[in-house]
């Protein structure tokens, strides 16, 4: 591993550096620190980041760029005879990393030479034999073309490493010999370190930014390549949802529409469950109930949020769907299915409970208590105080902890995989399995999947509406909550 | 007009008294308790799903912790074993495990002619039906190990077949063995036998926790070890560079940001992170990490830097919230004896503000260790029998996760994947348990009011 070894070595260099830093800073002030216009340690720490900073930046630079340069000046070697219709540039450029990737090993197990590899000649050698010896298995004999761009490959890797390394090391060597001729007793170290660590905090501060780039780029682009292949108006407005699993043929039926209807079915059978609990729960304890029992009920509560949401699936799985299958659904000939709306939302239900009561407890709790009072006081009783006074006030905030319960539900996955079924369908008995789109995201994606067929791409569609969904309910959950807090404070 | 005329129309006056209710305040008050006892029930009705909750998990799954074992005095001749008597382990690998089969037949053959043991209708072969699927594996793998002891006779402890395993566990019974083509009454009986002889015992399963996951065919065998190995590694992972990065976030946010648009940008990005649905992440893993930066699939490192990402607000919000509850005259003591901005942040507040932000941390893991549908996405549910090698090697090496493991168990069709299941939720809830609980102990202990 040249990189790990590069790695250690600069991070050697700059401990060294750090010593000789400090020292030197030590000794321009004739060995009295108080002369100094920082810490010494900061003059250590000034060279170490001045020697490894840059050093290792260039380092993942090159190394983010290197495969794409390789790449691009690969694929032009390759003749355009030798793209047919059956294969793509791609398909030979997987090729070729991959008989180049052979040949590595086969040196670096010593099964051939390194002249030996760069020499040899399809049509003298059998080249698939040989790489089958180190275990690379090849689908098919190598293309005399195939295994030149493969060698011209491995030389242009090698070359561009080399130029890496020395890059680099002269970057490194740069970086401590600058930070070396700074160093001086007036130098100011500590205000270049706190503005260097400052840099760091900005730079971790902008992860969160680039993962939600991350999500929006990586969905729209993979949901363009699907509507180039699959109409956008059949995506959002087809009544059947039948992906074939053949191959790319133009015979599946990928229609939004039955798993949106399954996804809003199951939610709203799961806030029919949360919201009256969950609500009333909260007024219990934070009206009714005294410190002890509430001591007592909200971390009993509580724990059903903490709870992995495949506990609950298998809760579905196990008990909850038999049990609806043989005491409600058979009886009353509504159907045979274990795997219900109803099993699933009645789950989900109660995996939202604490959601929806601890957050409506907090915002009962914000009611200032001076409309408690004046509402006693005018002879009301407890309930009719918080029917007509608490509740009205908290009006929004309780709207805005629903939003956020239902946009919880709708991105819900595990619960639905175990406990809703497979079967897109448009139906309205709460006992019929109905699939979600969550499901459908899990069920595409997962296993082997050809990123080039629209039966897979889907997911993508799938996932990007998920997300603005469950995006807009927050957005509009947080700015109703917001508003809600200020008129109190 | 005149007061005579009011009077007359005036009701009589009500003959109401401080000691009796009248109708509407009776309805008043009966209507209090109605609402009151809607409250209870409510409250009720959460506790009571938390227990039934628990009772189905704990039901289903605490007899996967007893396992069935079945120990056999096994000849094992070399003639059959290592044909050209030279030891050489390559040649003996040559003997697959259907080579080693006949030698647990006859074992149970010999036993049940030893001890005088005979059922009706069962042959040798169905005897030996007893033992695990898993068992000639064993056998082959012990003898490859240690190839001295071919030709003499040695003692194993095999795995009881799942089904024989699940009669003991109330699963599998005399009726149902009858439509079983995995299993006959014959053979019960022959077990009720030997569980007298004591040949078969039923004990604690320290296997269930080590050995890897095994085929549909073969619950018995199934264990969590791949699966606890790799979640771990995830945990490393995601507590190498969720910690950090949270704490740089929230210092930078709390203690340095100035207030602006960018500054807002990253609020509202982290709160919106926090309420994105998990599956997204996964979609985010597969696309950035697997397909465009060409990390492995299954591999520890791809689950890690997922559940990162989705663990990173949960930290970035306690850390923030524990910094700010650092009284400010900690920072201005600082400052006033002449420390820089950065010193008084991390020479005096996250010191102070550590325990907060190792809670918070804790809880972060939790989460992010119950965690199924992105790992789904990622590869994850590929069947992994194979331990990821050590670090750091093995953050890239195909490996399974807890809760993962669950979701396939689930998605088997033997019954016995059931147990398994549900006894692997029972200690993934006992990590949970012990991790809560840390955060909960270290809050009591370090908590400080200012």
């Amino acid at each position: 591993m040249p990189v790990l070894w590069l790695v250690i070595a600069v991070l050697l260099l700059a401990a060294a550096g750090y010593v000789a830093g400090r020292q030197r800073a030590l000794t321009s002030a004739g060995n009295d620190p108080r002369d100094l216009h920082s810490l010494p340690s900061y003059y250590g720490s000034h060279v170490f980041i001045k020697t490894a900073v840059p050093a290792l930046i260039a380092m993942m630079l090159w190394l983010l760029v290197q495969p794409l340069v390789i790449e691009s000046r690969i694929s032009n070697v390759i003749p355009d005879t030798a793209i047919s219709a059956d294969t793509t540039r791609s398909l030979v450029m997987a090729d070729v990393r991959r008989v180049a990737e052979g040949l590595n090993l086969a040196v670096n197990q010593g099964a051939m030479s390194a002249e030996d590899a760069a020499r040899v000649r399809a049509d003298t050698t059998d080249v698939r034999e040989r790489l089958g010896e180190v275990g690379i298995a090849l689908g098919s004999d190598v293309e005399p073309y195939v295994l030149q761009a493969a060698q011209s490959y491995r030389a242009l890797s090698a070359a561009m490493s080399t130029w890496m390394t020395l890059f680099v090391a002269a970057l490194a060597i740069a970086g401590c010999a600058i930070g070396l001729m700074r160093t001086r007793k007036d130098f100011r170290a500590r205000n270049v370190v706190e503005a260097a660590i400052l840099a760091l905090l900005m730079l971790a501060s902008t992860i969160a930014i680039l993962t939600t780039l991350g999500i929006i780029l990586s969905m729209l682009f993979e949901t363009r390549n699907f509507f180039q292949q699959y109409p956008w108006h059949d995506f959002f407005f087809g009544l059947t949802w039948s992906p074939s699993f053949s191959g790319r043929g133009g015979a599946s039926q990928l229609g939004i529409v039955p798993l949106l209807w399954g996804t809003l079915y199951i939610s709203f059978i799961a806030l029919l469950v949360a919201v009256p609990i969950g609500l009333f729960a909260a007024i219990y304890m934070s009206e009714y109930a005294s410190p002890k029992a509430r001591a007592v009920a909200k971390p009993l509560i509580e724990i059903l949020a903490g709870i992995p949401t495949i506990v609950y699936g298998l809760f579905a799985l196990i008990t909850v769907g038999p049990l609806l299958r043989d005491y409600f659904a058979q009886p009353m000939g509504l159907g045979e299915s274990a795997s219900s709306v109803m099993t699933a939302g009645i789950v989900m239900g109660i995996m939202l409970i604490p959601f929806v009561s601890s957050l409506s407890d907090d915002i009962i709790n914000a009611v200032p208590q001076a409309m408690r009072d004046g509402s006693l006081g005018l002879g009301a009783t407890q309930s009719e105080t918080i029917k007509q006074v608490i509740v009205p006030a908290a009006l929004p905030g309780i709207v805005g902890a629903i939003l956020l319960a239902a946009s919880r539900a709708i991105g819900e996955t595990m619960i639905v995989v175990l406990g809703a079924g497979a079967a897109a369908k448009l139906d309205l008995n709460p006992f019929e399995a109905m699939t979600t789109v969550t499901v459908k995201i899990v069920s595409q994606l997962t296993g082997d999947t050809d990123f080039a067929s629209a039966e897979t791409l889907v997911a993508f569609a799938l996932g990007l509406t998920l997300f603005v969904i469950t995006l807009g309910l927050n957005v509009l959950a947080l700015y109703i909550v917001r508003k809600y807090r200020e008129q109190y404070e | 007009m005149t007061d005579a005329s009011i009077a007359g129309a005036a009701p009589e006056p009500k003959k109401s008294s401080l000691l009796v209710q009248d109708a509407r305040t009776r309805k008043r008050n009966a209507a209090e308790a109605r609402f009151r006892m809607y409250g209870l029930g409510a409250v009720c009705t959460g506790i009571l799903a938390l227990v039934l909750l628990l009772a189905s998990i704990l039901s289903n799954g605490l007899s996967s912790f007893q396992q069935t074992y079945i120990t056999l005095e096994v000849a094992l001749p070399a003639d059959k074993l290592d044909k050209n008597g030279n030891r050489d382990r390559a040649e003996m690998a040559k003997v697959s495990t259907f080579g080693y089969q006949p030698l647990i037949a006859a074992a149970m053959e010999q036993k049940m002619t030893a001890r005088g043991i005979s059922v009706e209708g069962l042959s040798a072969k169905d005897a030996a039906g007893l033992v695990s699927k898993e068992a000639p594996a064993q056998l082959r793998n012990f003898v490859l190990a240690n190839p001295d002891v071919l030709d003499t006779t040695r003692t194993f402890e095999f795995l009881a077949s799942g089904r024989v395993d699940g009669y003991y566990k109330g699963r599998v019974s005399m009726e149902t063995a009858q439509l079983d083509k995995n299993i006959s009454p014959e053979q019960l009986q022959l077990a009720d036998i030997l569980l007298e002889e004591g040949t078969l015992e039923t004990r604690f399963n320290w296997r269930f926790f080590t050995a890897p996951d095994a085929s549909g065919q073969r619950p018995e065998a199934a264990g969590l070890g791949v699966a606890i190995l790799g979640s771990f590694y995830m945990m490393l992972v995601v507590l190498c560079l969720a910690l950090p990065i949270g704490v740089a976030t929230s210092i930078y946010l709390e203690e340095f940001a100035p207030k602006n648009r960018i500054t807002d940008l990253i609020e509202v990005n982290i709160s919106n992170l926090a309420a994105v649905p998990s599956i997204v992440f996964g979609i985010l893993g597969l696309a950035i990490f697997i397909n465009f930066a060409g990390l492995p699939q299954s591999a520890p490192i791809v689950g890690g830097l997922v559940l990162t990402l989705m663990t990173l607000p949960t930290i970035i919000i306690s850390t923030r919230a524990s910094l700010k509850s650092v009284p400010p005259s900690i920072r201005d003591a600082a400052l006033g004896v002449g420390a820089s901005k950065m010193q008084s942040v991390f020479h005096h507040v996250l010191p102070l503000a550590a325990p907060g932000i190792l809670t918070g941390t804790i809880i972060g893991l939790a989460q992010a260790l119950g965690e199924t549908a992105p790992l789904l996405l990622i590869g994850m549910v590929a069947f992994v029998r194979e331990y990821p090698a050590a670090p750091p090697e093995g953050f890239f090496d195909p490996a399974s996760a807890l809760p993962v493991q669950i979701y396939n168990w689930t998605q088997r069709s033997d019954p016995a994947f059931v147990e398994r299941a549900s006894g692997a939720i029972i200690v993934l809830l006992a990590f949970l348990l012990v991790m809560n609980a840390i955060a909960i102990l270290l809050r009591r202990k370090f908590e400080r009011r200012w």
